[in-house]
C-alpha cells in the first residue's frame, strides 16, 4: 500500500538514520534513529508525495528485557494521498528522552503526555508535559511492565468510620 | 414517657416520610449510567417509590447513587459531594464496579467506592438489572424506616444515644430473608 513512503524515506535518508524498515499484511513500518526522529517526521510532513499531515497515534511499547527498552510508536496517515505508515524509535531506559513532535503536528500534544504519563518517556521540546491521566502525586509510570501490579496509590481513604477499625 | 413516644411514634412517622421522598444525586461515571437511565424511565419508573427527582446539586439530595467505575483520582471529588450532602444521606452503590472495582484490578480504579464514602447498599451486575435496583432501593427504604443508615446511626450516636457495635453494621436481612433462619444454617 504504501511501500512509496519507505521508497521516499529510503532516497533521503541514507545516513543511517533508517535503522530498519519492513513490511507485513500491507502496513509498512520504519524503525528510526532516535536523533533523527524529528527530522523523518518533518520530512513525512512536507514531502509532496508523502504529505502524511495527520498524526493518528503516538504511544509507548515497554518490551523490558530488550535493549533499547522502549519504543515510541507513531501511526501516520495522509489524507490526501489515503495511505500509512508506522515509524519506531527505540528510547534506552537510562536515558529516557525523545524530540517532541509537537512542533511538527501540534495534535501529538496529548498523546505525548499519554507517553509520558504511563511509560516516563519525556519529550524534549513538548511545550507542556506534564501527567495527563493519573494526578500529579502519583509516583512512577504505571504501564511499565516493572510497576506492581497490584501497587495502589490512593488520594483519600474513609477513616474513623465506626464499625470498621483503620 | 415522652423521649420514648419521640423515639417509637415520631420518629417512625419521620424515617416513613423520608423513605419516599428520597432526593437522587446520580453520580454517574460510566456505563452503568444506561441502565439507571432505564431504571428512572417510565418502563421501571424509580419514581413509583418516591424518588422521584435527581438533583443535580449534592446540596439539595440525600440519596448518593454511584453508578459506575470510580477511580482514584475521582476520589476527593466523590468524597466532597459526599460532605456536601445534608444528613441524614444515604449512598447506594450501583454496579459492581462501584461496590467492589469489578474487573478492573488495577493502578487506577479504586476497589469499591466504600473506600472513601460509606455505602449502605451494594447493588450488584454488570450492569444491573432494573429489577435489582427498584430490589435495592426497597431495601434502602426499609433501612430508613428502621433507622439503620449509616448516617443515622452516626446522627444517633452524636445525638448521645447509645449504640450497639452490632447496629452499626447491620447484617442486611432484606425482603427475601426466611424468618427463624440465621446465617450458617445448613
Amino acid at each position: 500500500m504504501s511501500q512509496l513512503i519507505l521508497d521516499r524515506l529510503a532516497a533521503t535518508f541514507t545516513g543511517g538514520e533508517l535503522e530498519q524498515i519492513g513490511s507485513q499484511h500491507g502496513n509498512e513500518w520504519a524503525r528510526v534513529r532516535r536523533d533523527a526522529w524529528r527530522t523523518v517526521g518533518s520530512f513525512l510532513r512536507d514531502d509532496p508525495a508523502c504529505d502524511m499531515k495527520m498524526p493518528t497515534d503516538l504511544t509507548a511499547v515497554d518490551r523490558m528485557t530488550r535493549e533499547p527498552r522502549f519504543d515510541v510508536v507513531l501511526h501516520l496517515y495522509s489524507v490526501t494521498k489515503k495511505h500509512r505508515v508506522r515509524l519506531y524509535a527505540g528510547v534506552p531506559e537510562d536515558d529516557c528522552t525523545l524530540d517532541s513532535l509537537v512542533p511538527v503536528w501540534p495534535g501529538l500534544d496529548w498523546f505525548e503526555r499519554e507517553a509520558y504519563d504511563l511509560y516516563g518517556v519525556r519529550f524534549r521540546g513538548h511545550p507542556d508535559l506534564r501527567r495527563i491521566l493519573m494526578y500529579p502525586e502519583f509516583v512512577g509510570h504505571p504501564l511499565r511492565k516493572d510497576y506492581p501490579k497490584e501497587k495502589r496509590q490512593p488520594l483519600i481513604r474513609r477513616s474513623g468510620f465506626p464499625g470498621k477499625p483503620e | 414517657m415522652g423521649l420514648e413516644i419521640y423515639n417509637s411514634t415520631v420518629q417512625a412517622a419521620v424515617n416513613w416520610a423520608r423513605k419516599f421522598s428520597l432526593f437522587q444525586y446520580p453520580f454517574v461515571t460510566a456505563c452503568c449510567g444506561m441502565e439507571f437511565m432505564s431504571s428512572a424511565a417510565p418502563k421501571y419508573d424509580l419514581a413509583r417509590f418516591g424518588a422521584e427527582f435527581p438533583r443535580f446539586s449534592p446540596r439539595q439530595a440525600d440519596l448518593l447513587i454511584i453508578v459506575g467505575t470510580i477511580t482514584e483520582r475521582q476520589g476527593p471529588a466523590l468524597r466532597r459531594i459526599y460532605d456536601q450532602m445534608c444528613e441524614p444521606k444515604w449512598v447506594v452503590a450501583f454496579g459492581v464496579c462501584a461496590s467492589t472495582g469489578g474487573f478492573y484490578q488495577n493502578y487506577s480504579t479504586m476497589p469499591g467506592a466504600d473506600q472513601v464514602v460509606p455505602v449502605d447498599v451494594y447493588i450488584p451486575g454488570c450492569p444491573p438489572r432494573p429489577e435489582q435496583v427498584l430490589d435495592a432501593l426497597i431495601l434502602l427504604q426499609e433501612r430508613i424506616q428502621r433507622g439503620e443508615g449509616h448516617s443515622q446511626i452516626v446522627l444517633k450516636a452524636e445525638a448521645g444515644h447509645d449504640v450497639p457495635i452490632a447496629a452499626i453494621r447491620p447484617r442486611d436481612k432484606g425482603p427475601h430473608a426466611v424468618a427463624g433462619k440465621t446465617e450458617g444454617a445448613k
